[in-house]
């Protein structure tokens, strides 16, 4: 069976709450076991790194830190924001002296034990994939799907340790094609949804949400399939401002991929949060019959 | 951008590239103006100067042009600029290193919504170790003075149950307030 460490991030238990609810489900089914870390903190995200180095690196490791007390040997992060900030410290804490400089900050030493595993590669391992398949109640045939990797967990590829292509990645589509749907090829997968600017410069965040709506509307998407809890909430709340301003109607829903398997599992979209998604995802509900 | 003379302006400003150098401990001399750290800048649309074009004046030494620019502020960190680097130069740590030079130097008038954000962020995450995401807007839209941005989220959100009305609270806040403030003191601020 596998184990992990898990590493909620601040999101899952608020915006991206739907996210938890799916990816516990989904875990169960699979025979997945995820640890919580426990009493963990905020990683920081992009107001740390974009303030204060040192900052930046030491709240993260902590949270390894933390994982080191528990049975497991990898952690993973759902959100894919958190997931950079822990590759950060994974890649810079090989420098001794920094990492020296680290844990005189923290109360338990960051010894890097515990291994950063991309959550996207928990489900899209062979061995996990063939299990996903078999497990298949409800196919998705027939539900054209645009996967959504976003900016961070993917780049930069030398940090984020991503097996797959920057610029292509292919986990989630494999994972969507185990599930009986159809990924689209469409060039905006890992195009930054701007989620970072949504409370400075909000004008330059709906354009780029715009930006990446009428691209998959345009590949023939039913839905943009996401694994990043900000780029989720980003494309999905911000819709309404988005249509409002370029005058558009996308009425795209934005499932997390988690919701995506465990609907094929044949799970209650109850239990899978997909009442809390805001554009209405009736459409994919429909295609595999339960709407 | 008014005219000046460039070799006097990289003589008065020597130390500041080198600082921004060892700070992000990037050699941005390696550049070699390619652009395509710019091609790909999903940003650039609402810069000023294109990442590039940043790149050539830090190394011109043209220390207030870049700290004063909009570019540095716009820039959200999606790294596409340090993938795609031929030179193996990590721009978007780059710009990081030039928000906090911007603010060190007191350039802070173009990322005056930037910084409150971030302040306004981590003054959360330092009281409660987590970030209580109902608290920060309000405290950012208060600080910012626009009273109901994105108040039209605040009520479907708290009814998805996506919002909670009170922070988590941590157990180790000590652990964290000490992480903070060590930090601050460290770098000197």
């Amino acid at each position: 069976m596998a184990k992990y460490a898990l590493y909620p991030g601040c999101s899952l238990e608020t915006g991206g709450i739907e996210y938890g609810m799916s990816s516990h489900a989904v875990a169960e089914t699979l025979g997945i076991e995820f640890y919580e870390v426990p009493d963990w903190n905020c990683c920081g995200a992009s107001s740390a790194h974009m303030t204060d180095h040192l900052l930046s690196l030491a709240l993260p490791a902590r949270v390894f830190a933390l994982a080191e007390t528990l049975p497991v040997n990898e952690m993973v992060a759902p959100c894919a924001a958190c997931h950079q900030r822990f590759a950060a410290v994974e890649h810079e804490l090989q420098d001794e002296d920094l990492r020296r400089k680290v844990n005189s900050l923290l109360e338990r030493p960051y010894t890097g034990k515990v291994k950063l595993k991309s959550y996207l590669d928990v489900f899209a391992n062979s061995a996990t994939l063939d299990k996903i398949q078999k497990k298949v109640e409800r196919s998705l045939k027939g539900l054209k799907v645009a996967c959504y990797y976003g900016c961070l967990f993917v780049k930069p590829p030398k940090v984020v340790n991503f097996v797959d292509d920057p610029e292509n990645p292919q986990a989630m589509d494999n994972i969507m094609r185990a599930l009986g749907a159809e990924p689209l090829p469409w060039p905006y997968k890992t195009e930054c949804c701007g989620a970072s600017l949504g409370m400075t410069k909000e004008d330059a965040c709906t354009k780029l949400c715009n930006d990446i709506l009428r691209i998959a509307k345009d590949a023939g998407a039913d839905c943009i399939v996401a694994a990043c809890p900000l780029c989720q909430q980003n494309l999905d709340m911000r819709q309404i401002s988005v249509e409002k301003k370029y005058g558009t109607q996308y009425r795209m829903p934005i499932p997390f991929f988690t919701q995506l398997i465990g609907l094929a599992f044949g799970l209650d979209p109850k239990v899978l949060g997909f009442k809390k998604l805001f554009v209405d995802p009736v459409m994919v509900l429909r295609k595999v019959g339960v709407a | 951008m008014s005219e000046f003379n460039l070799s006097q302006v990289l003589e008065t400003n020597r130390s500041f590239v080198d600082e921004v150098i060892a700070e992000s401990g990037q050699d941005i001399r390696q550049c070699y103006q390619c652009a395509k750290c710019s091609g790909g800048c999903p940003g650039t649309f609402a810069m000023d100067y294109l990442p590039n074009q940043i790149m050539r004046m830090l190394m011109l030494g043209m220390k207030e042009e870049v700290l004063k620019s909009q570019t540095i502020w716009v820039c959200m960190a999606c790294n596409t600029c340090t993938t795609r680097c031929i030179r193996d130069i990590d721009v978007a740590r780059v710009m990081d290193t030039l928000r906090q030079e911007a603010v060190k130097h007191g350039y802070t008038e173009n990322g005056r919504l930037v910084l409150i954000f971030n302040d306004v962020f981590l003054g959360t995450v330092r009281s409660y170790g987590r970030l209580f995401e109902a608290g920060l807007l309000m405290m950012n839209n208060l600080k910012t003075g626009s009273l109901f941005k994105d108040a039209q989220f605040g009520l479907p959100m708290m009814l998805k149950g996506k919002a909670k009305p009170f922070p988590h609270r941590i157990k180790g806040r000590r652990e964290i307030k000490k992480i903070f403030d060590e930090t601050k003191r460290r770098e000197g601020k």
